[in-house]
């Protein structure tokens, strides 16, 4: 495929703009730019056709089956997408006047109540972007909270092994050392292990239930007792909320934060890459530390305020991804209070499903009951033939599906993680399992063919040691 | 009520079956019944797709959408092409995951190197990532990378967008960082104090270009100041305004970062827009975030993937550059989409018709009594005048003709308002301003 750059002609452009209606004005010379400006000189046509090129080596959940584990890539409703572009919301300023942005403000408090409900929690900010950005904002309320009680020597977060890197990540971000603790045999937190971690310096704990094994943690109302009595609070990454949408309520198990990847569980889709939207519920004595402005209502007028004391501040400008927001609004109102946990169960049946019709020949990690996802080990298939995880996944791509999600949670050896997502349908799981049923066949017959692919793909595998090396991250146009 | 689920209920039950289950409750039997919730959720019923739409829609409809805007103030609106629209809603663009699978996704892939590419030549720096969340949390995450151990002080101006100073004091606080802000002299950072302050322990200096009050400000002397006391820079750069005025590398940084809303994404009331970070080579592996490098496939053909990896929070965990994960990557593609269609000449036209028609606003509306401009500084598309009037009756004096009037300052300024033009206001509008304000003088 050719770069932009390379179909660039010098002279060539798009006519946007009028002429200027106004005489020109001019910068000083030191005020303006020296350099050259390289950017693409093309027309309309040759932009279209560009990107239709592009999107054609871009696989999206459309696609294909679209399995990737901890991502939960169900499908992403269109009507959702024209709510998000109508002018009434696409073409709001940020600052209008409180007056004239009463839907944005009552769309924000209605997703908010909605949510709470769904998740247990008394309030919710909407400003974090991703998930990421909501643990961080959590793990920030759990050190102002603490800090306001005078406690400075709660320093540590404990993050199970299972953990998503994020996890750990954002705990260095929020000023805290990262505790990890093993998971014991069953795939669960290990009370022992965590009545061993717990102490007088811990922050609390960051939890993903049902784990990223796909398992639900069964103690977790012992759980949240030991880390409540230690001083701790309970801090609950929902990437995995799917499974246990209108059955189990996080805020109804001990926790006492939670971040919703509205990105995953809510349908909202995720762009390549982005934009998601992270926001943070808590429960009601954390409140006052909530990231600001904050939607507020009296007497039916809905307004903005930044007047709290003990805010910890802002998380990014403005309100959030609020088009991401709605999106999801749009998806919760359509399915309601019995479309929410349907949904829920019929993610785990399709995992179940899934997961029995390959168990054996493919070892499940844990075995048992799972609940969105499962996680398989493609370790004994490597001893025996050597076709590793990644092998199976590129000879996935042959067959025209997304993989799993491969080597995550890290303390699965050649982990395949398979989420097949509430929206995927009996007949096309059926097939992915006779797809992965054969490629198994194919790695004790000629694993050499599983060495090689994928073959069928626009580009094959690709040299990422080079790429890391010696990197070229821009084009160049000399 | 509506449903996504593509199974009829004889199929679940044949699944069941298969799983010897009796009913979807046994699915959860593993679940302690304490814990699960009794009674359902507290939430309306389902709707159908028609009903949803009403339901928005009229909410869409308790919104007002202005004719005429002349505020600015971080968040901008610029022409969008109609291309660009087309472009960024193309539904594999839209509904693909991060491109972890570099076979089956070198659109996305190929799609952000371009991205990164355009954004080194915006700011003249040499590696650029593929977007964090937005202007705001750019500016923070700019700042985790200069620090040390060694430095681990940071000094940021007040001339900084006031949303972009408390998301980088949040960031501060978290990291347990000192945070110092340079006081803001005539509407710039206060040089003089820059230069007192610095220190040993300095571990970089911010600031923003034009900074929140629209003021074009002589960054080359801040920077100068913090490379001599050994501290890096980062500038915060409007990427309209980079297209004319001198870059960031110019003007000495290390670092650029900014908010590319401008170019080319809707104003969605606050978001998602897009963060961009760009840098000097010496900095590249401190870059947080996703990054595209171009390698080649074991054909030798050319290719895009995924890369320096090894800074990210999937591989290095606690010790990570930064949490991010997610970023805005359809904002990335809509802004080198924005910035193909404009093309050199065309974003280039666009930041001088902002200049043009800011000068020619601020001519006419300084010449007002009481309007006079605040500060005597050079600015781009915003800038700040007293009003002799309530500004909150001028602004619904305004609201009335379907005007967004400037944006009324609050703090130190309080009672000025921070005008901004672009490309989209006509001459005529802006002579229908000046006459509202004028009259609202004469009233
Ligand atoms: C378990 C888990 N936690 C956190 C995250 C981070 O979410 P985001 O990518 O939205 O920042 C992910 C995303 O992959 C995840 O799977």
């Amino acid at each position: 495929m050719k770069l932009i750059f390379e179909r660039s002609t010098p002279g060539l452009s798009c006519e946007i703009l009028p002429p200027c209606d106004v005489e020109a004005y001019e910068l000083k010379a030191e005020q303006q730019r020296g350099q050259e400006l390289r950017l693409p000189e093309v027309t309309e046509g040759e932009i279209s056709r560009h990107y239709t090129e592009l999107e054609s080596q871009t696989f999206g959940v459309n696609s294909g089956y679209y399995p990737l584990g901890s991502c939960t890539m169900k499908y992403n409703p269109k009507i959702n997408e024209e709510i998000a572009g109508l002018p009434g919301f696409a073409d709001i300023h940020p600052l209008q006047p409180a007056h004239t942005v009463q839907g944005c403000l009552e769309a924000l408090r209605l997703a908010e109540k909605l949510l709470c409900e769904i998740t247990g929690m008394d309030y919710m900010t909407f400003q974090p972007a991703a998930g990421a950005h909501g643990e961080f904002t959590g793990l920030v309320l759990i050190k102002k909270y603490h800090e306001s009680r005078g406690d400075k020597k709660r320093t540590k977060i404990i993050v199970p092994d299972t953990a998503h890197g994020t996890n750990p990540a954002s705990a260095t971000m929020a000023g805290f050392t990262t505790v990890s603790i093993s998971s014991g045999q069953d795939g669960l937190v290990d009370l022992e292990a965590l009545k061993a971690a717990v102490g007088e310096d811990t922050a609390g704990l960051m939890l993903t239930n049902p784990n990223t094994l796909g398992l639900f943690e069964k103690n977790i109302v012992e759980i949240a007792e030991i880390v409540h009595q230690a001083g701790g609070l309970l801090y609950y990454d929902g990437a995995n909320l799917n499974p246990v949408m209108g059955i189990v309520r996080p805020g109804d198990t001990g926790f006492d934060i939670v971040h919703l990847n509205l990105h995953k569980t809510f349908s909202t889709p995720h762009g390549g890459g982005g934009p998601g939207s992270g926001p943070v519920g808590c429960k009601a004595f954390l409140a006052k530390f909530l990231p600001v402005p904050r939607v507020e209502e009296k007497d039916g007028e809905f307004y903005f305020s930044g007047d709290y004391e003990n805010t910890i501040g802002s998380m990014k400008a403005f309100y959030g991804n609020f088009l991401v927001v709605l999106k999801a609004l749009a998806y919760i109102l359509t399915l309601g209070r019995e479309g929410i946990p349907e949904a829920a169960k019929s993610a785990v049946l399709n995992a179940n499903y899934m997961m029995k019709k390959l168990e054996d020949l493919y070892q499940v990690a844990y075995p048992g009951r799972c609940m969105h996802e499962f996680v398989l080990t493609a370790e004994p298939l490597k001893k025996k033939t050597g076709v590793s995880a990644l092998d199976i996944a590129k000879g996935l791509l042959d067959n025209g599906m997304h993989p799993p999600t491969v080597y995550f949670p890290l303390i699965v050896h050649e982990a395949l993680m398979v989420e097949p997502t509430d929206t995927e349908s009996k007949q096309s799981i059926d097939e992915a399992v006779k797809v992965y049923r054969e490629l198994y066949e194919k790695a004790c017959t000629d694993p050499e063919a599983l060495h090689q692919a994928p073959v069928k793909t626009a580009v094959r595998r690709l040299d990422e040691v080079t790429a890391a090396r010696n990197p070229i991250l821009r084009y160049n146009f000399d | 009520m509506g449903s996504y689920i593509p199974n009829s209920k004889a199929e679940q039950q044949k699944m069941l079956d298969f799983l010897g289950l009796a009913s979807f409750d046994d699915l959860y039997n593993e679940i302690p019944d304490k814990v699960k919730l009794k009674g359902g959720l507290n939430i309306p019923a389902g709707k159908s797709e028609l009903e949803v739409r009403r339901q928005m829609e009229a909410l869409a409809g308790k919104n007002k959408v202005f004719r005429t805007i002349f505020r600015g103030a971080g968040a901008y609106r610029h022409y969008i092409p109609a291309i660009v629209k087309a472009v960024a809603s193309k539904e594999r663009f839209v509904t693909a995951y991060t491109p972890y699978q570099p076979e089956i996704s070198q659109g996305v892939l190929q799609s952000i190197f371009e991205f990164q590419t355009m954004i080194c030549e915006l700011t003249g720096m040499d590696t650029a990532n593929a977007s964090v969340y937005d202007g705001a949390t750019a500016c923070a995450e700019a700042i985790t990378m200069c620090v040390d151990r060694k430095r681990d002080e940071v000094f940021v101006s007040a001339t900084l967008h006031p949303d972009y100073l408390r998301t980088v004091k949040t960031y501060c606080y978290a990291a347990g960082r000192k945070l110092v802000v340079v006081p803001e002299k005539d509407g710039v950072t206060d040089l003089a104090f820059l230069k007192e302050n610095l220190n040993e322990k300095s571990a970089v200096f911010l600031m923003q270009q034009p900074n929140f009050y629209g003021i074009i400000e002589d960054a080359e002397a801040c920077f100068k100041v913090a490379r001599e006391a050994g501290a890096k820079s980062v500038m915060c750069i409007n990427p309209i305004f980079a297209a004319i005025g001198k870059t960031p590398r110019e003007c000495g940084a290390d670092i650029a970062v900014g908010e590319g809303q401008p170019l080319g994404i809707s104003l969605s009331f606050g978001g998602p827009y897009l963060g961009f970070m760009a840098c000097v080579q010496e900095l590249t592996r401190r870059l947080p975030g996703r990054i595209v490098g171009q390698t080649k496939d074991i054909e030798g053909k050319r290719a895009f993937v995924l890369t320096l990896q090894a800074r990210e929070q999937h591989i290095r965990r606690e010790k990570a550059s930064s949490n991010i994960c997610s970023n805005q990557a359809l904002c990335a593609l809509t802004a080198a989409c924005y910035m193909s269609t404009m093309g050199p000449t065309g974003l280039k036209e666009v930041a001088n018709q902002c200049l043009a028609k800011a000068h020619y606003a601020a001519k006419h509306i300084s010449s007002l009594p009481g309007y006079e401009l605040v500060f005597d500084a050079e600015f781009f598309h915003e800038f700040v005048t007293r009003c002799p009037v309530d500004v909150n009756k001028l602004m619904a004096k305004l609201e009335e003709e379907g005007i967004l009037g400037g944006y009324p300052l609050e703090g130190p300024y309080e009672g000025c308002i921070l005008w901004c033009f672009t490309e989209m206001n006509t001459k005529e509008e802006i002579d229908r301003l000046v006459a509202i304000l004028k009259e609202g003088i004469q009233e």
